[in-house]
């Protein structure tokens, strides 16, 4: 077991080195930087000018050498300055990652706990109306894109109420602070409840035809029992599997719906920063997502390992 | 028969059908048979001639839809099963009636442990401690013999096995106590040696607390050696009943017969090999479209006219042998 932890914890760090430079690169591909764009909006180029403020930012030097300074910034703990505010990129970032990490949590909460028993009562009921209704509600949660919805909610909250609900920076009780994060929270885990409730279904449709469910049923089981005890357990493993991937697919849907509900989180921030390519909010940003990512698949296979006794981690 | 108190099963005219695209088929047409406390009878057939869900019509754990239980009665311990709500069965369920599954490596949760599995049968019917049900499952355990019962308790169906793991079914199945065991092909998917033992665990256990067992199997060696009494099944009918000694003595019915002319005999030394083993010419008749005199006469070799055209009765043959055959006075002249 020591011996996989150590050995995946190494394949996590040649991943994340991986993305590194992957990220890096790309943002360089980009045509134009910060002061490209500085420049073009005052209209006048005076060319040396523009060198002077690409050295101070330090754009003019080899990309391997700007590479270099960042990483070894970065294991140091610099993370370097914004080009647009000029303040420490760390503290840009730090203050915005709760606000994110609250919508994606309850958006995850969300779709787990809707999901998971929507899905078992689909299996358990298949065929019948609910069941079709069910898979109806799941269909079109998993075709709305989440700003479509958020949209909608947004209108539709105009349209009954005459006001819209913004966004609380600092909400005094714990009922506030949920109603700041439920709404965008809801559409964001909208898609994830749809997919969790259809993969927990099939997922629960092929266990429920095993021998050991009529073995549980022959004890004298309740049906409860049978399919939340005895299915679940059983049926959870794809279901762990996708939300985790969808835990990495949230930030996605993230950037959108921070943005339509206004929310000052790290998603909406770093497609401003990307605007501005500003760099080091851009790449740091992006590699803290990465660890993220990466933790989730890690976390994800441990869990396969509580959950199935049958799985074991070893040499 | 017996005296009434000591049966602890009865069932009458069972008539079990599917509803299914290409029509309703009978899987049970009109079965009875009882079981005495303490007695072992052998339900035996081939593939499809309604064996299984004649096991599952008792637990009353027929598939519906498709399936559906649409006459008879089946009387446990003077209870019929048949009126009881699905409430009232569960509590009848792994308490007086329990079933033994023909696979044993599927037949066990896999995401639980063995002890906690058959903890959890004892808690759905007695009203103790989990630390008193933790013991009565270790106590199962060391009863169907498994070494270390409490280590064993603590371990996964998968690191046991496929015999193993029939010893925790079995355990698992009577650790209530029940009345009446159903065991469906309980040895057929264990090694030869296996079997054997399973057997025999079975029947030592079934002695020491008195269950009434009803074994299903296709295999006539495991009937000669376990039963009393044998049902041969044929289309979802019984065709034939009558003690083990009776049947191997003097089968009454084509089918019986031609059951037990297919078991490959071990040539004895000097003797050269049968060159062909004995077989059951045909298949079994669909279900949704039974001949309307006997199922069997397709494929009998002693039909005539009037088997085509009539269903014979169950005739009684003294000593409670039973056939249904309009010939069978014939077969036990060439038997």
């Amino acid at each position: 077991m020591f011996a996989y932890l150590v050995r995946r914890l190494f394949l996590m760090l040649v991943t994340l080195f991986g993305i590194s430079v992957v990220i890096f690169f790309l943002l360089r591909i980009v045509p134009g930087n910060i002061v490209d764009i500085l420049f073009a909006a005052a209209g006048y180029v005076d060319p040396a000018d523009k060198a002077e403020l690409e050295k101070q930012l330090g754009i003019d030097q080899p990309l391997v050498a700007q590479y270099l300074h960042w990483i070894g910034g970065l294991l140091r703990g610099d993370l370097g300055y914004s080009y647009v505010s000029e303040k420490p990129a760390l503290q840009e970032i730090l203050p915005r990652i709760p606000i994110t990490a609250r919508l994606a949590g309850l958006a995850l909460l969300f779709s787990a706990s809707i999901g998971i028993p929507l899905g078992v009562i689909s299996a358990v009921k298949q065929g019948t109306k609910l069941d079709y209704a069910l898979r109806v509600v799941s269909l079109s949660g998993l075709s709305l894109p989440s700003f479509w919805l958020g949209l909608l909610i947004l209108t539709a909250s105009v349209a009954m109420f005459g006001q819209m609900p913004i966004f609380n920076p600092n909400p005094k009780t714990w009922l506030e602070a949920f109603a700041t994060y439920a709404v965008p929270a809801a559409a964001v885990g909208f898609r994830s409840a749809a997919l969790t409730m259809r993969i927990t279904r099939s997922s629960m449709l092929e266990v429920l035809r095993q021998d050991y469910i009529r073995t549980a049923r022959a004890k004298g089981a309740s049906e409860a029992a049978v399919n939340y005890h005895h299915a679940l357990k059983n049926a959870i493993l794809p279901v762990i599997t996708v939300i985790g991937i969808e835990a990495a697919f949230l930030i996605g849907g993230l950037i959108v719906t921070e943005t339509v509900f206004n929310i000052p989180g790290v998603a909406r921030f770093l497609v401003e920063a990307i605007r501005w390519r500003d760099y080091p909010i851009v790449q740091n940003l992006v590699m803290f997502i990465a660890v993220v990512v990466v933790f989730a698949n890690f976390t994800v296979d441990m869990l396969y390992a509580v959950f199935d006794p049958r799985i074991r981690y070893s040499e | 028969m017996a005296d009434k108190s000591d049966l602890v099963l009865e069932v009458k005219n069972l008539k079990t059908v599917f509803f299914t695209n290409s029509g309703l088929f009978k899987a049970v047409d009109d079965l009875s048979f009882s079981v005495k406390r303490g007695e072992t009878l052998a339900i035996v057939g081939e593939s499809g001639c309604g064996k299984s869900v004649t096991a599952l019509s008792l637990m009353r754990l027929v598939p519906d839809p498709p399936g559906r239980i649409v006459g008879g009665s089946v009387s446990l311990e003077g209870t019929d099963l048949l009126a009881l709500d699905e409430t009232q069965m569960r509590r009848v369920r792994g308490n007086r009636i329990s079933m033994i599954f023909q696979e044993p490596m599927t037949s066990l949760n896999p995401v639980m442990r063995i002890g906690d599995q058959i903890v959890e049968a004892v808690r759905l019917h007695r009203n103790i401690s989990a630390k008193q049900a933790q013991n009565i499952a270790v106590e199962m355990l060391r009863l169907v013999r498994i070494p270390e019962p409490a280590r064993r308790a603590r371990e996964y169906p998968h690191q046991l096995s496929g015999g193993m793991r029939q010893r925790a079914m079995i355990a698992m199945a009577l650790a209530c106590r029940p009345a009446l065991l159903i065991a469906d092909e309980p040895t057929t998917a264990l090694d030869v040696t296996i079997q054997a033992q399973i057997l025999a665990l079975m029947l030592d256990l079934q002695k020491e607390l008195g269950t009434g067992l009803v074994l299903i199997t296709h295999d006539l060696g495991v009937v000669a050696q376990t039963a009393q009494r044998v049902i041969v099944m044929y289309a979802g009918r019984k065709v034939e009943e009558a003690s083990v000694e009776a049947l191997f003595a003097s089968p009454k019915h084509p089918y019986t017969r031609g059951l037990m002319a297919s078991i490959p005999a071990v040539p004895a030394s000097g003797v050269p090999a049968q060159a062909r083993l004995n077989e059951i010419p045909g298949t079994v008749p669909s279900l949704v479209r039974l001949p309307k005199g006997c199922a069997f006469a397709p494929r009998c070799k002693l039909a005539i006219k009037r088997c085509e055209a009539e269903y014979p009765p169950l005739a009684d043959w003294g000593g409670g042998h039973l056939a249904a055959c309009w010939r069978a006075e014939e077969v036990a002249e060439v038997a």
